[in-house]
């Protein structure tokens, strides 16, 4: 039997990884992609909850797809940016994207 | 009555649209422009002179004071306010139209002389300007209104004789004649807020209501340093008047103020702006009279002074803008003392009504003067006396009309200044001040020594005088006016002024007191006939004159050192004493900590925006050990 904790310690896992891969990867779209992992970890964390704690409720599912049509909305405009990113610098890393400081 | 307002407002109008669109229209389209409004504002002000002198200004005999529109301004409390609005009575009546009579003369004279000149539109919106200040400050139903108009004047005479701002001179003129008008409104200021905190009133009509018993009645008992307070009030009210109306020591600014055009000289330093000081004695006239009396006695001995040393210094200047501007001095003082000499109430009031009357008749042939001045120099391009000569033949119209002006400013009858000034020794005379009387007199002879002086050297021959370039009569548009106020110089002395203007507004008779005729008569005879001796046929006899008083002439020559004792009295005492302690205070201690609080405040910005390093994940770090530290705070503390 699947246990409540097994589901948290795997949205933990991906959570950390998230940040994890947030702080340390120098490419714009790997960055990306380690904010996908935390967005779907929290998400899992809703449908857990949910599930467990208030079966006849059905908000933390809900609110699960509305995280998820909100990341892929998220995603889209955020690769339109990594676009005109590298067009403009020919390159897509986090180091050398710092010209608007101050 | 309600047209009143469009006297002001047309001017001002008229400076708007010049001032802001003058790049736009054509510079003749300008002057156009300027000179019809000023014309439709000169007949306004003549059909509210016939409106209200023979019509309804007169209630049982007396004349009325009119308010026909005001508005309240600024409130601060119940009593004390400021309007705007517009006073008829007859000085205001009077001021209205000697000053657009003379304003629109300038504006068209100004056709020929300033043609081709470099920014005829904006001397044209600065006329307008001028014109408009003036106006307000002669309508002004309050004090406060009046010294906001009294401000204008001055900005706008600063703008006016400046005009020709890439000349040196005309710079250091203009802002002499700013600063010392502007340092003796100080005076004015105070002498306003002292008058205010008493009598708890800006309103004119007030404070002259009843004999000025609103003023003697709140300022009683209360003095300051041995002298009443009403007395220092109108003394530093009169200091102001003193300043615009260049009375000894402060008439420093008028003579270097003939730099700007000189159809400016004949507007500003003639006609209008310098009788400003004698029209705010004139409009506080009672409070004067029953508030402060040794003031009026010390504005009558300034006036006699200042008429004498004015008069002595015209008879050797040899600039002829500058004999005129010292005769100028010379005249507005004569105003001045005859006010100074004056009681209130009928015959009693002779001094003011003569005062106001010298006024009328002094604006036109001072204009005059100037204007025939500037025609002269339009003709030989030189101010100096010694470039010029036998000037009647070249230009027979310009000579006939200075000669008429010449008369007139001398007191030779029938033309107008005899009248005048003859009222102003009369009162003098009866009202006892023989010691001014006398120096009037002189006055008088020196004053047509000194206009005759000038009249033959300019038009008549030291010997032959040949010219590089033959001198030209005046175009048209110079022309007509000289000649139109040729004809006001003439007649406006038989006007039987007080019937109109007296000091309680009630009517009163006047005659001709043949004795003190005759003999003004008289001296100005000498006077003018010494000049003749001296000048018409260029004898030398003024030559060993001036070898028998080398160091009177030369004193006089230098205006007696007036400006050398001002500049040595500005940089040694004020600067060295008042201004330099302000200065290192102002430099030390209040830029010090505003400097100080800046620097602070870059030095704390700039040691903590490296943090700023523009590195997404840098923040995010930051971001998440934040968020943990807080966590375990809030799991184990």
């Amino acid at each position: 039997m699947i246990q409540m904790e097994h589901y948290l310690i795997v949205s933990t896992i991906m959570f950390f990884v998230g940040i994890y891969g947030f702080v340390t990867r120098k490419n714009l779209l790997a960055v990306l992609i380690s904010i996908e992992l935390i967005l779907n970890s929290v998400e899992i964390n809703f449908s857990v909850f949910n599930r467990y704690l208030y079966p006849e409720h059905l908000e933390g599912m809900f609110f699960s797809l509305f995280g998820i049509a909100i990341s892929a909305a998220e995603t889209a405009v955020a690769i339109a940016i990594i676009i005109n990113v590298y067009r403009r610098m020919q390159n897509i890393d986090v180091r050398h994207i710092d010209k608007m400081k101050f | 009555m309600g047209k009143a307002l469009f006297i002001l407002g047309i001017p001002l109008f008229v400076f708007l649209l010049t001032g802001l669109a003058g790049k736009k229209l054509k510079p003749f389209a300008t002057g156009i422009i300027g000179t019809i409004g000023i014309a439709i504002a000169t007949l306004i002000s003549y059909l509210i002179a016939c409106e209200y002198f023979f019509g309804i200004g007169k209630v049982d005999g007396k004349f009325q004071e009119i308010i026909p529109w005001t508005f309240e301004w600024l409130r601060f409390t119940d009593k004390l306010h400021i309007d705007l609005g517009v006073l008829i009575d007859p000085i205001s009546v009077m001021m209205l139209v000697v000053i657009t009579t003379v304003s629109l003369m300038v504006h068209i004279y100004s056709f020929g002389y300033m043609k081709g000149e470099r920014g005829f539109e904006r001397y044209y919106a600065f006329l307008s300007l001028f014109t408009f200040s003036m106006l307000g400050l002669v309508v002004a139903t309050n004090i406060f209104q009046m010294y906001i108009f009294w401000e204008l004047v001055g900005v706008s005479s600063y703008l006016l004789i400046g005009f020709y701002y890439t000349k040196p001179a005309a710079v250091l003129a203009s802002k002499k004649a700013f600063i010392v008008t502007r340092f003796a409104d100080l005076g004015f200021l105070i002498g306003v807020l002292i008058l205010s905190f008493y009598t708890g009133t800006f309103d004119l009509s007030e404070l002259t209501a009843n004999k000025g018993s609103l003023v003697v009645a709140t300022t009683a008992g209360a003095s300051f340093m041995g002298l009443s307070v009403a007395t220092w009030a109108m003394a530093l009210i009169f200091m102001g008047g003193a300043g615009k109306s260049a009375m000894f020591p402060l008439h420093i600014w008028l003579p270097d103020a003939m730099e700007g055009p000189t159809p400016v000289s004949a507007l500003i330093h003639a006609a209008t702006m310098v009788v400003a000081g004698v029209y705010l004695v004139a409009r506080l006239f009672p409070v004067y009279v029953f508030a402060a009396p040794d003031v009026l006695t010390m504005i009558a001995y300034i006036g006699c002074f200042t008429a004498l040393f004015a008069a002595i210094i015209a008879m050797t200047q040899t600039d002829i803008k500058r004999v005129l501007a010292f005769s100028t001095i010379s005249q507005i003082a004569y105003m001045m003392t005859a006010l100074g000499v004056s009681g209130y109430g009928g015959h009693e009031g002779l001094g003011y009504m003569s005062s106001m009357f010298h006024l009328f008749t002094h604006a036109f042939f001072k204009a005059l003067l100037f204007l025939g001045a500037g025609a002269v120099i339009h003709a030989v391009h030189s101010n100096e006396m010694a470039n010029m000569g036998n000037l009647r033949k070249y230009m027979p119209i310009t000579h006939i009309t200075f000669l008429i002006a010449c008369l007139a400013i001398s007191g030779i009858p029938p033309f107008s200044g005899f009248f005048s000034k003859d009222e102003i020794l009369t009162s003098t005379l009866e009202n006892g001040h023989y010691i001014l009387y006398i120096t009037l007199t002189v006055t008088a002879a020196l004053t047509a020594f000194y206009m005759f002086r000038l009249y033959f050297n300019i038009f008549w021959g030291k010997r032959e005088k040949t010219y590089e370039h033959k001198p030209h009569e005046a175009p048209l548009s110079m022309c007509l006016p000289l000649i139109i106020l040729a004809v006001f110089s003439c007649v406006t002395g038989f006007i039987p002024f007080s019937d109109f203007v007296s000091s309680d507004g009630v009517p009163f008779a006047t005659h001709i007191k043949w004795s003190v005729a005759v003999v003004s008569f008289n001296v100005a005879m000498i006077g003018g006939l010494v000049a003749l001796l001296f000048y018409a046929r260029g004898s030398f006899a003024s030559d060993l004159i001036v070898e028998r008083i080398p160091k009177l002439y030369h004193a006089a020559l230098r205006k007696f050192y007036m400006d050398e004792i001002w500049m040595f009295i500005t940089k040694s005492v004020i600067f060295k004493i008042i201004c330099y302690p302000i200065a290192w205070f102002d430099r030390h201690v209040i830029d010090g900590t505003m400097n100080a609080l800046a620097i602070g405040t870059q030095r704390i910005s700039s040691s903590i925006r490296v943090l700023q390093s523009g590195r997404v994940q840098f923040y995010a770090l930051v971001f998440v050990l934040g968020t943990l530290l807080l966590t375990v705070w809030a799991l184990y503390m």
